[in-house]
Protein backbone atom coordinates (compact mmCIF):
# COMPACT_ATOMS: atom_id res chain seq x y z
CA UNK A 1 0.00 0.00 0.00
CA UNK A 2 2.86 2.33 0.59
CA UNK A 3 3.80 2.29 -2.79
CA UNK A 4 0.88 4.37 -4.11
CA UNK A 5 2.50 7.22 -2.93
CA UNK A 6 5.90 6.62 -3.16
CA UNK A 7 8.70 9.25 -4.56
CA UNK A 8 8.38 7.62 -7.74
CA UNK A 9 4.90 7.89 -8.01
CA UNK A 10 4.48 11.60 -7.21
CA UNK A 11 7.22 12.29 -9.75
CA UNK A 12 5.30 9.87 -12.55
CA UNK A 13 2.04 12.20 -11.22
CA UNK A 14 4.62 15.39 -11.95
CA UNK A 15 5.81 14.08 -15.17
CA UNK A 16 1.86 13.60 -16.52
CA UNK A 17 0.73 16.74 -15.24
CA UNK A 18 3.21 18.69 -16.86
CA UNK A 19 2.07 17.57 -20.20
CA UNK A 20 -1.63 17.88 -18.87
CA UNK A 21 -0.85 21.34 -17.95
CA UNK A 22 0.18 22.12 -21.56
CA UNK A 23 -2.84 21.06 -22.85
CA UNK A 24 -5.20 22.69 -20.22
CA UNK A 25 -3.75 25.97 -20.76
CA UNK A 26 -5.30 25.98 -24.05
CA UNK A 27 -8.42 25.22 -23.30
CA UNK A 28 -8.47 27.55 -20.82
CA UNK A 29 -7.03 30.66 -22.60
CA UNK A 30 -9.26 30.11 -25.34
CA UNK A 31 -12.44 29.63 -23.08
CA UNK A 32 -11.09 32.70 -21.25
CA UNK A 33 -10.99 34.97 -24.52
CA UNK A 34 -14.05 33.54 -26.80
CA UNK A 35 -16.31 31.69 -24.04
CA UNK A 36 -15.69 28.51 -26.08
CA UNK A 37 -14.65 24.70 -25.10
CA UNK A 38 -12.68 23.74 -27.87
CA UNK A 39 -13.37 20.03 -28.11
CA UNK A 40 -10.80 20.05 -31.22
CA UNK A 41 -7.71 20.91 -28.61
CA UNK A 42 -7.09 17.23 -28.16
CA UNK A 43 -6.36 16.68 -31.58
CA UNK A 44 -4.26 19.98 -31.93
CA UNK A 45 -2.01 17.83 -29.48
CA UNK A 46 -2.07 14.55 -31.63
CA UNK A 47 -1.40 16.77 -34.61
CA UNK A 48 1.62 17.81 -32.67
CA UNK A 49 2.62 14.38 -31.88
CA UNK A 50 3.09 13.73 -35.67
CA UNK A 51 4.15 16.75 -36.56
CA UNK A 52 7.40 16.16 -33.70
CA UNK A 53 7.29 12.30 -35.26
CA UNK A 54 7.37 14.03 -38.74
CA UNK A 55 9.91 16.38 -38.38
CA UNK A 56 12.66 14.01 -36.62
CA UNK A 57 12.96 11.49 -39.39
CA UNK A 58 13.34 14.39 -41.51
CA UNK A 59 16.05 16.01 -39.77
CA UNK A 60 17.69 13.16 -38.48
CA UNK A 61 19.33 12.42 -42.25
CA UNK A 62 21.58 15.42 -41.21
CA UNK A 63 21.36 15.70 -37.72
CA UNK A 64 22.30 12.97 -34.87
CA UNK A 65 19.89 12.74 -31.81
CA UNK A 66 20.16 14.80 -29.25
CA UNK A 67 19.56 18.44 -27.76
CA UNK A 68 19.68 20.52 -30.99
CA UNK A 69 17.65 18.31 -32.93
CA UNK A 70 15.30 18.07 -30.05
CA UNK A 71 14.74 21.50 -30.02
CA UNK A 72 14.27 21.53 -33.70
CA UNK A 73 11.70 19.21 -33.60
CA UNK A 74 10.03 21.31 -30.44
CA UNK A 75 9.23 24.36 -32.39
CA UNK A 76 8.05 22.36 -35.63
CA UNK A 77 5.81 20.42 -33.28
CA UNK A 78 4.59 24.13 -31.80
CA UNK A 79 4.55 25.54 -35.02
CA UNK A 80 1.65 22.52 -36.20
CA UNK A 81 -0.30 23.02 -33.25
CA UNK A 82 -0.11 26.15 -33.72
CA UNK A 83 -1.18 26.33 -37.20
CA UNK A 84 -3.83 24.06 -37.09
CA UNK A 85 -5.25 25.66 -34.02
CA UNK A 86 -5.65 29.14 -35.74
CA UNK A 87 -6.63 27.51 -38.94
CA UNK A 88 -9.34 25.32 -36.99
CA UNK A 89 -10.42 29.09 -35.15
CA UNK A 90 -10.77 30.98 -38.97
CA UNK A 91 -12.53 28.74 -40.92
CA UNK A 92 -14.37 26.55 -38.41
CA UNK A 93 -15.19 28.75 -35.43
CA UNK A 94 -14.94 31.91 -36.41
CA UNK A 95 -18.02 32.27 -38.95
CA UNK A 96 -19.90 31.54 -35.76
CA UNK A 97 -18.62 33.81 -33.41
CA UNK A 98 -22.13 35.93 -32.81
CA UNK A 99 -24.46 32.62 -33.28
CA UNK A 100 -25.55 30.97 -30.39
CA UNK A 101 -22.82 29.28 -28.22
CA UNK A 102 -24.23 25.78 -29.42
CA UNK A 103 -23.13 26.00 -32.99
CA UNK A 104 -19.51 26.57 -32.04
CA UNK A 105 -19.68 23.59 -29.97
CA UNK A 106 -21.48 21.01 -31.84
CA UNK A 107 -18.70 22.65 -34.81
CA UNK A 108 -15.73 21.69 -31.65
CA UNK A 109 -16.87 18.22 -32.15
CA UNK A 110 -17.21 17.77 -35.98
CA UNK A 111 -13.58 19.62 -36.65
CA UNK A 112 -12.86 16.89 -33.72
CA UNK A 113 -14.08 14.03 -35.78
CA UNK A 114 -12.60 15.11 -39.46
CA UNK A 115 -8.91 15.69 -38.09
CA UNK A 116 -9.07 12.27 -36.44
CA UNK A 117 -10.46 10.33 -39.48
CA UNK A 118 -8.49 12.37 -41.66
CA UNK A 119 -5.19 11.78 -39.90
CA UNK A 120 -6.42 7.89 -40.26
CA UNK A 121 -6.83 8.17 -43.99
CA UNK A 122 -3.95 9.88 -44.53
CA UNK A 123 -1.56 6.80 -45.93
CA UNK A 124 1.51 7.94 -44.67
CA UNK A 125 -0.05 8.36 -41.11
CA UNK A 126 -3.08 5.75 -40.87
CA UNK A 127 -5.06 4.44 -38.19
CA UNK A 128 -2.53 1.95 -37.07
CA UNK A 129 -0.57 2.99 -33.47
CA UNK A 130 3.37 4.19 -34.52
CA UNK A 131 6.15 4.06 -32.08
CA UNK A 132 7.85 7.21 -31.53
CA UNK A 133 11.55 7.57 -32.02
CA UNK A 134 13.95 8.64 -28.84
CA UNK A 135 14.79 11.81 -30.73
CA UNK A 136 17.10 12.55 -27.19
CA UNK A 137 19.24 9.33 -25.82
CA UNK A 138 17.35 8.24 -22.67
CA UNK A 139 19.62 8.31 -19.43
CA UNK A 140 18.55 7.55 -15.91
CA UNK A 141 19.69 8.58 -12.19
CA UNK A 142 18.70 7.39 -9.37
CA UNK A 143 17.49 9.88 -6.51
CA UNK A 144 16.81 7.45 -3.26
CA UNK A 145 14.06 4.62 -3.84
CA UNK A 146 13.03 7.01 -7.24
CA UNK A 147 14.27 6.56 -10.58
CA UNK A 148 14.11 9.57 -12.99
CA UNK A 149 14.64 9.63 -16.37
CA UNK A 150 16.53 12.88 -17.98
CA UNK A 151 12.62 12.97 -20.44
CA UNK A 152 11.10 13.55 -16.42
CA UNK A 153 13.89 16.60 -16.35
CA UNK A 154 12.85 16.93 -20.48
CA UNK A 155 9.26 17.14 -19.58
CA UNK A 156 9.02 19.58 -16.61
CA UNK A 157 11.46 21.91 -17.80
CA UNK A 158 9.67 22.56 -21.52
CA UNK A 159 7.11 22.83 -19.39
CA UNK A 160 7.73 25.88 -16.72
CA UNK A 161 9.72 27.37 -19.64
CA UNK A 162 6.39 27.63 -21.67
CA UNK A 163 4.59 28.34 -19.00
CA UNK A 164 6.91 31.18 -17.35
CA UNK A 165 7.22 32.82 -20.85
CA UNK A 166 2.59 32.67 -21.01
CA UNK A 167 2.86 34.32 -17.21
CA UNK A 168 5.46 37.09 -18.29
CA UNK A 169 3.51 37.70 -21.70
CA UNK A 170 -0.10 38.00 -19.90
CA UNK A 171 0.65 39.92 -16.87
CA UNK A 172 3.68 41.76 -18.14
CA UNK A 173 3.59 42.92 -21.60
CA UNK A 174 1.15 45.44 -23.39
CA UNK A 175 0.18 42.39 -25.85
CA UNK A 176 -1.00 40.50 -22.65
CA UNK A 177 -2.78 43.18 -21.63
CA UNK A 178 -4.91 43.91 -24.45
CA UNK A 179 -5.47 40.01 -24.35
CA UNK A 180 -6.97 40.16 -20.79
CA UNK A 181 -8.71 43.27 -22.05
CA UNK A 182 -10.32 41.06 -24.50
CA UNK A 183 -11.10 38.26 -22.81
CA UNK A 184 -13.16 41.00 -19.99
CA UNK A 185 -15.26 43.33 -22.86
CA UNK A 186 -14.67 43.00 -26.57
CA UNK A 187 -16.20 46.20 -27.40
CA UNK A 188 -14.51 48.18 -25.13
CA UNK A 189 -11.70 46.73 -26.45
CA UNK A 190 -12.60 47.54 -29.92
CA UNK A 191 -12.84 51.65 -28.93
CA UNK A 192 -9.92 51.01 -27.32
CA UNK A 193 -8.36 49.93 -31.21
CA UNK A 194 -7.51 46.59 -30.19
CA UNK A 195 -7.45 44.09 -33.61
CA UNK A 196 -9.88 42.25 -31.47
CA UNK A 197 -9.63 39.38 -34.26
CA UNK A 198 -5.95 39.33 -34.05
CA UNK A 199 -5.91 38.59 -30.42
CA UNK A 200 -8.14 35.85 -30.38
CA UNK A 201 -6.36 34.11 -33.15
CA UNK A 202 -3.37 34.85 -31.14
CA UNK A 203 -4.73 33.06 -28.30
CA UNK A 204 -5.21 29.97 -30.37
CA UNK A 205 -2.14 30.27 -31.63
CA UNK A 206 -0.50 30.07 -28.64
CA UNK A 207 -3.23 27.87 -26.88
CA UNK A 208 -1.85 25.75 -30.51
CA UNK A 209 1.55 25.79 -29.96
CA UNK A 210 1.58 24.46 -25.92
CA UNK A 211 -0.64 21.59 -27.17
CA UNK A 212 1.45 20.57 -29.98
CA UNK A 213 4.71 20.73 -27.70
CA UNK A 214 2.85 18.63 -25.19
CA UNK A 215 2.02 16.20 -28.32
CA UNK A 216 6.14 16.25 -28.44
CA UNK A 217 6.50 15.48 -24.68
CA UNK A 218 3.92 13.03 -24.69
CA UNK A 219 5.25 11.00 -27.72
CA UNK A 220 8.86 10.93 -25.92
CA UNK A 221 7.56 9.92 -22.97
CA UNK A 222 4.75 7.22 -23.53
CA UNK A 223 6.04 6.35 -27.18
CA UNK A 224 3.46 5.29 -29.08
CA UNK A 225 1.53 7.75 -31.33
CA UNK A 226 -1.83 7.02 -33.23
CA UNK A 227 -4.88 9.66 -35.11
CA UNK A 228 -7.21 9.30 -31.85
CA UNK A 229 -4.25 9.38 -28.57
CA UNK A 230 -5.76 13.17 -28.33
CA UNK A 231 -9.44 12.05 -26.94
CA UNK A 232 -8.60 10.93 -23.78
CA UNK A 233 -5.38 13.61 -22.40
CA UNK A 234 -7.56 16.59 -24.26
CA UNK A 235 -10.83 15.04 -21.91
CA UNK A 236 -8.89 14.73 -18.64
CA UNK A 237 -6.70 18.21 -19.67
CA UNK A 238 -10.15 19.82 -20.39
CA UNK A 239 -10.99 18.40 -16.47
CA UNK A 240 -7.95 19.89 -15.08
CA UNK A 241 -9.12 22.85 -16.76
CA UNK A 242 -12.57 23.07 -14.62
CA UNK A 243 -10.85 21.86 -11.54
CA UNK A 244 -8.53 24.69 -11.60
CA UNK A 245 -11.97 27.08 -12.91
CA UNK A 246 -12.07 27.06 -16.18
CA UNK A 247 -10.85 30.82 -17.87
CA UNK A 248 -7.76 30.75 -15.15
CA UNK A 249 -4.61 30.09 -15.91
CA UNK A 250 -3.01 28.96 -12.62
CA UNK A 251 -6.13 26.97 -11.81
CA UNK A 252 -5.53 24.72 -15.37
CA UNK A 253 -2.05 24.74 -14.47
CA UNK A 254 -2.73 23.77 -10.62
CA UNK A 255 -5.75 21.63 -11.88
CA UNK A 256 -3.55 19.60 -14.26
CA UNK A 257 -0.87 18.35 -11.51
CA UNK A 258 -3.42 17.17 -9.34
CA UNK A 259 -4.84 15.59 -12.12
CA UNK A 260 -1.38 14.05 -13.32
CA UNK A 261 -0.48 13.20 -9.72
CA UNK A 262 -3.54 11.44 -8.76
CA UNK A 263 -4.27 9.22 -11.82
CA UNK A 264 -0.49 7.61 -11.46
CA UNK A 265 -1.05 7.08 -7.71
CA UNK A 266 -4.84 5.72 -8.40
CA UNK A 267 -2.94 3.30 -11.03
CA UNK A 268 -0.88 2.48 -9.08
CA UNK A 269 -3.61 1.04 -6.73
CA UNK A 270 -5.28 -0.51 -9.63
CA UNK A 271 -5.47 0.34 -12.66
CA UNK A 272 -9.17 0.70 -14.00
CA UNK A 273 -9.17 3.33 -11.02
CA UNK A 274 -6.45 4.87 -12.57
CA UNK A 275 -8.42 5.41 -16.22
CA UNK A 276 -11.70 6.43 -14.34
CA UNK A 277 -10.20 8.40 -11.55
CA UNK A 278 -10.19 11.86 -14.32
CA UNK A 279 -14.06 11.32 -13.88
CA UNK A 280 -14.65 10.99 -10.29
CA UNK A 281 -12.51 14.24 -9.95
CA UNK A 282 -14.88 15.86 -12.64
CA UNK A 283 -18.03 14.68 -10.97
CA UNK A 284 -16.62 15.49 -7.18
CA UNK A 285 -15.81 19.10 -8.76
CA UNK A 286 -19.03 19.73 -10.40
CA UNK A 287 -21.04 18.96 -7.26
CA UNK A 288 -18.96 20.49 -4.83
CA UNK A 289 -17.83 23.66 -6.37
CA UNK A 290 -18.68 23.83 -10.01
CA UNK A 291 -16.59 27.03 -10.19
CA UNK A 292 -13.57 25.15 -9.47
CA UNK A 293 -9.88 26.26 -7.37
CA UNK A 294 -9.55 29.34 -8.53
CA UNK A 295 -13.03 29.97 -10.75
CA UNK A 296 -15.01 33.20 -11.05
CA UNK A 297 -19.06 32.66 -9.71
CA UNK A 298 -20.80 32.10 -13.38
CA UNK A 299 -23.42 30.06 -13.92
CA UNK A 300 -23.27 29.21 -17.69
CA UNK A 301 -20.15 26.96 -18.28
CA UNK A 302 -20.78 25.23 -21.55
CA UNK B 1 -16.28 66.96 -39.36
CA UNK B 2 -19.43 64.05 -39.35
CA UNK B 3 -21.99 63.90 -41.89
CA UNK B 4 -24.29 60.43 -41.47
CA UNK B 5 -27.37 59.66 -44.16
CA UNK B 6 -29.89 57.75 -44.59
CA UNK B 7 -28.19 55.62 -41.32
CA UNK B 8 -30.37 51.98 -41.55
CA UNK B 9 -29.26 49.08 -38.41
CA UNK B 10 -31.33 46.22 -38.46
CA UNK B 11 -30.62 43.11 -35.94
CA UNK B 12 -32.05 40.08 -37.18
CA UNK B 13 -35.10 41.06 -38.99
CA UNK B 14 -36.02 44.33 -36.72
CA UNK B 15 -34.67 47.66 -37.51
CA UNK B 16 -32.77 49.49 -34.87
CA UNK B 17 -33.12 52.69 -36.56
CA UNK B 18 -34.61 53.04 -39.96
CA UNK B 19 -33.51 56.77 -41.07
CA UNK B 20 -31.15 58.97 -39.07
CA UNK B 21 -29.31 61.76 -40.67
CA UNK B 22 -27.48 64.59 -39.06
CA UNK B 23 -24.20 66.89 -39.17
CA UNK B 24 -21.42 67.33 -37.23
CA UNK B 25 -19.71 70.27 -37.79
CA UNK B 26 -15.99 70.44 -36.75
CA UNK B 27 -15.69 72.26 -33.39
CA UNK B 28 -19.06 72.32 -32.44
CA UNK B 29 -20.95 70.06 -29.56
CA UNK B 30 -23.85 68.53 -31.12
CA UNK B 31 -26.42 66.26 -28.90
CA UNK B 32 -29.15 63.61 -29.99
CA UNK B 33 -31.78 63.71 -27.96
CA UNK B 34 -34.81 61.00 -27.60
CA UNK B 35 -37.00 58.66 -25.72
CA UNK B 36 -35.33 55.29 -24.69
CA UNK B 37 -35.25 53.03 -27.14
CA UNK B 38 -35.24 55.36 -30.08
CA UNK B 39 -31.84 54.67 -31.09
CA UNK B 40 -29.24 57.00 -29.93
CA UNK B 41 -26.85 54.52 -28.52
CA UNK B 42 -27.38 51.82 -31.73
CA UNK B 43 -26.79 55.57 -34.29
CA UNK B 44 -23.41 55.48 -32.30
CA UNK B 45 -22.60 51.96 -32.52
CA UNK B 46 -22.89 52.54 -36.52
CA UNK B 47 -21.08 55.79 -35.71
CA UNK B 48 -17.77 54.09 -34.57
CA UNK B 49 -18.02 51.00 -36.15
CA UNK B 50 -19.06 48.65 -33.98
CA UNK B 51 -22.13 47.56 -35.86
CA UNK B 52 -22.26 47.56 -39.85
CA UNK B 53 -24.98 49.44 -40.92
CA UNK B 54 -27.51 48.17 -43.48
CA UNK B 55 -27.58 51.06 -45.82
CA UNK B 56 -26.98 54.89 -45.52
CA UNK B 57 -23.60 56.45 -44.85
CA UNK B 58 -21.20 57.54 -42.19
CA UNK B 59 -18.61 60.46 -43.75
CA UNK B 60 -15.88 61.16 -41.54
CA UNK B 61 -13.20 64.09 -42.33
CA UNK B 62 -14.56 63.51 -46.28
CA UNK B 63 -13.91 60.08 -45.99
CA UNK B 64 -16.45 57.11 -46.76
CA UNK B 65 -16.14 54.91 -42.98
CA UNK B 66 -19.67 52.82 -44.02
CA UNK B 67 -18.96 50.07 -42.69
CA UNK B 68 -15.14 49.94 -41.45
CA UNK B 69 -14.21 47.95 -38.10
CA UNK B 70 -14.08 50.04 -35.21
CA UNK B 71 -10.53 48.93 -34.42
CA UNK B 72 -9.08 51.12 -37.79
CA UNK B 73 -11.79 54.23 -36.95
CA UNK B 74 -9.73 54.43 -33.81
CA UNK B 75 -6.51 55.13 -35.88
CA UNK B 76 -8.24 57.81 -37.79
CA UNK B 77 -9.52 60.04 -34.83
CA UNK B 78 -12.71 58.51 -33.88
CA UNK B 79 -13.40 57.61 -29.76
CA UNK B 80 -16.27 56.47 -28.46
CA UNK B 81 -17.41 56.40 -24.76
CA UNK B 82 -20.16 53.75 -24.89
CA UNK B 83 -23.10 53.32 -22.76
CA UNK B 84 -22.74 51.80 -19.15
CA UNK B 85 -19.05 53.05 -19.43
CA UNK B 86 -17.60 49.87 -20.19
CA UNK B 87 -14.79 49.88 -17.78
CA UNK B 88 -12.27 46.39 -17.84
CA UNK B 89 -13.08 45.15 -14.52
CA UNK B 90 -10.15 43.58 -13.72
CA UNK B 91 -7.71 45.94 -15.18
CA UNK B 92 -6.43 48.10 -13.06
CA UNK B 93 -7.70 52.27 -13.52
CA UNK B 94 -3.88 52.64 -14.81
CA UNK B 95 -3.86 49.86 -17.01
CA UNK B 96 -7.12 50.73 -18.61
CA UNK B 97 -5.62 53.88 -19.62
CA UNK B 98 -2.99 52.28 -20.88
CA UNK B 99 -5.01 50.41 -23.37
CA UNK B 100 -6.37 53.59 -24.52
CA UNK B 101 -2.89 53.98 -26.21
CA UNK B 102 -3.34 51.35 -28.00
CA UNK B 103 -2.76 52.87 -31.17
CA UNK B 104 0.03 55.55 -30.41
CA UNK B 105 3.53 54.88 -30.63
CA UNK B 106 5.28 57.57 -29.05
CA UNK B 107 5.44 57.02 -25.33
CA UNK B 108 6.09 60.51 -24.50
CA UNK B 109 2.89 61.57 -25.92
CA UNK B 110 1.58 58.83 -24.24
CA UNK B 111 2.89 59.83 -20.82
CA UNK B 112 1.42 63.35 -21.77
CA UNK B 113 -1.48 62.28 -22.48
CA UNK B 114 -2.32 60.37 -19.10
CA UNK B 115 -1.06 63.26 -16.89
CA UNK B 116 -3.50 65.55 -18.57
CA UNK B 117 -6.41 62.75 -17.66
CA UNK B 118 -4.61 62.76 -13.56
CA UNK B 119 -4.80 66.64 -14.12
CA UNK B 120 -8.73 66.85 -15.07
CA UNK B 121 -9.80 63.82 -12.93
CA UNK B 122 -7.38 64.35 -9.67
CA UNK B 123 -9.95 61.22 -8.45
CA UNK B 124 -8.63 58.93 -10.79
CA UNK B 125 -4.78 59.70 -9.87
CA UNK B 126 -5.68 58.61 -6.75
CA UNK B 127 -6.62 55.30 -8.03
CA UNK B 128 -4.67 54.23 -10.18
CA UNK B 129 -3.51 50.76 -8.84
CA UNK B 130 -7.27 49.99 -8.20
CA UNK B 131 -9.12 47.30 -9.92
CA UNK B 132 -11.57 49.01 -12.37
CA UNK B 133 -14.34 47.06 -11.57
CA UNK B 134 -14.40 48.62 -7.93
CA UNK B 135 -14.70 51.83 -9.25
CA UNK B 136 -17.77 53.88 -7.88
CA UNK B 137 -20.46 54.80 -10.82
CA UNK B 138 -19.28 58.32 -11.09
CA UNK B 139 -15.08 57.27 -11.00
CA UNK B 140 -15.71 55.22 -13.87
CA UNK B 141 -17.83 57.88 -15.48
CA UNK B 142 -14.16 59.73 -15.46
CA UNK B 143 -12.35 56.72 -16.14
CA UNK B 144 -14.71 56.52 -19.12
CA UNK B 145 -13.50 60.27 -20.56
CA UNK B 146 -10.21 59.97 -19.49
CA UNK B 147 -9.87 56.70 -21.48
CA UNK B 148 -11.27 58.67 -24.71
CA UNK B 149 -8.83 61.48 -23.70
CA UNK B 150 -6.14 59.37 -24.18
CA UNK B 151 -7.02 57.54 -27.34
CA UNK B 152 -7.27 61.75 -28.14
CA UNK B 153 -9.71 61.42 -31.51
CA UNK B 154 -10.64 64.32 -33.41
CA UNK B 155 -14.68 63.39 -32.43
CA UNK B 156 -15.29 62.26 -29.29
CA UNK B 157 -18.79 60.46 -28.99
CA UNK B 158 -20.13 60.14 -25.32
CA UNK B 159 -23.31 57.96 -24.72
CA UNK B 160 -25.15 58.96 -21.95
CA UNK B 161 -22.33 60.51 -19.53
CA UNK B 162 -24.30 61.76 -16.80
CA UNK B 163 -26.16 58.21 -16.38
CA UNK B 164 -26.29 57.20 -13.08
CA UNK B 165 -24.57 60.12 -11.39
CA UNK B 166 -25.80 62.06 -8.74
CA UNK B 167 -26.41 65.91 -10.12
CA UNK B 168 -23.41 67.69 -8.35
CA UNK B 169 -21.63 64.57 -10.77
CA UNK B 170 -23.25 65.67 -13.68
CA UNK B 171 -22.62 68.85 -13.21
CA UNK B 172 -18.80 68.48 -13.08
CA UNK B 173 -18.83 65.68 -15.98
CA UNK B 174 -20.67 68.50 -18.13
CA UNK B 175 -18.10 70.94 -17.34
CA UNK B 176 -15.41 68.72 -18.34
CA UNK B 177 -16.86 67.87 -21.68
CA UNK B 178 -17.35 71.87 -22.13
CA UNK B 179 -13.33 71.72 -21.51
CA UNK B 180 -12.77 69.12 -23.91
CA UNK B 181 -14.62 70.48 -26.33
CA UNK B 182 -12.38 74.07 -25.66
CA UNK B 183 -9.68 71.72 -26.48
CA UNK B 184 -10.49 71.49 -29.72
CA UNK B 185 -12.40 68.35 -29.95
CA UNK B 186 -15.49 67.67 -31.60
CA UNK B 187 -18.35 66.36 -29.42
CA UNK B 188 -21.54 64.40 -30.13
CA UNK B 189 -23.39 63.61 -27.29
CA UNK B 190 -26.20 61.62 -26.45
CA UNK B 191 -28.29 62.13 -23.32
CA UNK B 192 -31.60 61.27 -21.71
CA UNK B 193 -30.74 64.44 -19.44
CA UNK B 194 -32.43 66.97 -22.27
CA UNK B 195 -32.37 70.01 -20.45
CA UNK B 196 -28.84 70.21 -19.44
CA UNK B 197 -27.37 68.30 -22.78
CA UNK B 198 -29.21 71.26 -24.54
CA UNK B 199 -27.73 73.99 -22.70
CA UNK B 200 -24.23 72.73 -23.35
CA UNK B 201 -24.54 71.82 -27.30
CA UNK B 202 -24.43 74.09 -29.95
CA UNK B 203 -26.74 71.79 -32.44
CA UNK B 204 -29.22 69.10 -31.37
CA UNK B 205 -31.33 66.48 -33.35
CA UNK B 206 -34.18 64.74 -31.87
CA UNK B 207 -34.38 60.50 -32.54
CA UNK B 208 -37.90 59.30 -32.94
CA UNK B 209 -38.34 55.42 -33.05
CA UNK B 210 -35.52 54.99 -35.38
CA UNK B 211 -35.97 58.37 -37.58
CA UNK B 212 -34.33 61.74 -36.95
CA UNK B 213 -36.84 64.23 -36.90
CA UNK B 214 -36.71 67.61 -35.65
CA UNK B 215 -33.70 69.44 -35.67
CA UNK B 216 -31.94 73.18 -35.06
CA UNK B 217 -29.54 75.56 -33.46
CA UNK B 218 -29.94 73.76 -29.39
CA UNK B 219 -31.25 77.21 -28.49
CA UNK B 220 -34.23 77.09 -30.78
CA UNK B 221 -34.84 73.08 -30.12
CA UNK B 222 -34.56 73.80 -26.19
CA UNK B 223 -37.25 76.23 -26.78
CA UNK B 224 -39.45 74.18 -29.49
CA UNK B 225 -42.80 73.33 -27.94
CA UNK B 226 -43.00 69.77 -28.87
CA UNK B 227 -39.39 69.53 -27.35
CA UNK B 228 -40.51 70.70 -24.04
CA UNK B 229 -43.78 68.79 -23.83
CA UNK B 230 -42.08 65.49 -24.83
CA UNK B 231 -38.43 65.56 -23.31
CA UNK B 232 -38.38 68.59 -20.98
CA UNK B 233 -41.14 67.66 -19.36
CA UNK B 234 -42.67 71.11 -19.47
N1 LIG C 1 -28.25 43.86 -30.04
C1 LIG C 1 -29.55 44.12 -30.28
N2 LIG C 1 -30.36 43.14 -30.74
C2 LIG C 1 -31.68 43.40 -31.01
N3 LIG C 1 -32.25 44.58 -30.84
C3 LIG C 1 -31.51 45.60 -30.38
C4 LIG C 1 -30.12 45.41 -30.07
N4 LIG C 1 -29.63 46.59 -29.63
C5 LIG C 1 -30.66 47.45 -29.65
N5 LIG C 1 -31.79 46.87 -30.11
C6 LIG C 1 -33.11 47.51 -30.26
O1 LIG C 1 -32.95 48.66 -31.04
C7 LIG C 1 -33.76 49.72 -30.55
C8 LIG C 1 -32.91 50.94 -30.26
O2 LIG C 1 -32.06 50.67 -29.16
P1 LIG C 1 -30.97 51.68 -28.62
O3 LIG C 1 -30.18 50.99 -27.58
O4 LIG C 1 -30.24 52.25 -29.77
O5 LIG C 1 -31.89 52.79 -27.97
P2 LIG C 1 -31.50 54.07 -27.13
O6 LIG C 1 -32.11 55.23 -27.82
O7 LIG C 1 -30.06 54.13 -26.90
O8 LIG C 1 -32.27 53.80 -25.78
P3 LIG C 1 -31.86 54.16 -24.25
O9 LIG C 1 -32.16 55.58 -24.06
O10 LIG C 1 -32.76 53.31 -23.43
O11 LIG C 1 -30.42 53.83 -24.08
C9 LIG C 1 -34.47 49.18 -29.32
O12 LIG C 1 -35.77 48.81 -29.70
C10 LIG C 1 -33.65 47.99 -28.93
O13 LIG C 1 -34.44 46.99 -28.33
MG1 LIG D 1 -28.87 53.98 -25.23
Amino acid sequence: MESIFSPQQIVNGLQLGAIYALIALGYTMVYGIVRLINFAHGDFFMVGAYAAFGSFFMFNVFLPRGNGLAFIVLILAMAAGGAIAVLTDHFAYKPLRYKPKLSSLVTAIGVSMLLEYAFSAIPMIGPSPRGFPEILPKKMYHFGSAEVSNYVIVDLAVAAVLMIGLTFLIQRTSLGKAMRAVSQDKDAARLMGINVDRIISLTFLIGGAFAGAAGLLAGLTYPRIQPYMGILPGLKAFIAAVLGGIGSIPGAVLGAFIMGIAETCATAYNSLLGEGIAFVILIVVLLLRPSGIFGEKTADKI
Amino acid sequence: MLSVKNLKVTYGSIAAISDVSFEVPEGKIVCLIGANGAGKTTTLRAVSGLVAPSAGTVTFKGADITGAPAHKLVGLGMSHVPEGRRIFPILTVKENLELAAWTIKDKTEVKRRLEEVYEMFPRIKDRIGQLGGTLSGGEQQMLAVGRAMVTGGDILLLDEPSMGLAPVLVDEIFDKIIAINKKGTTVLLVEQNASEALEISDFAYVLEVGYSTISGPAKEIAADARVREAYLGV
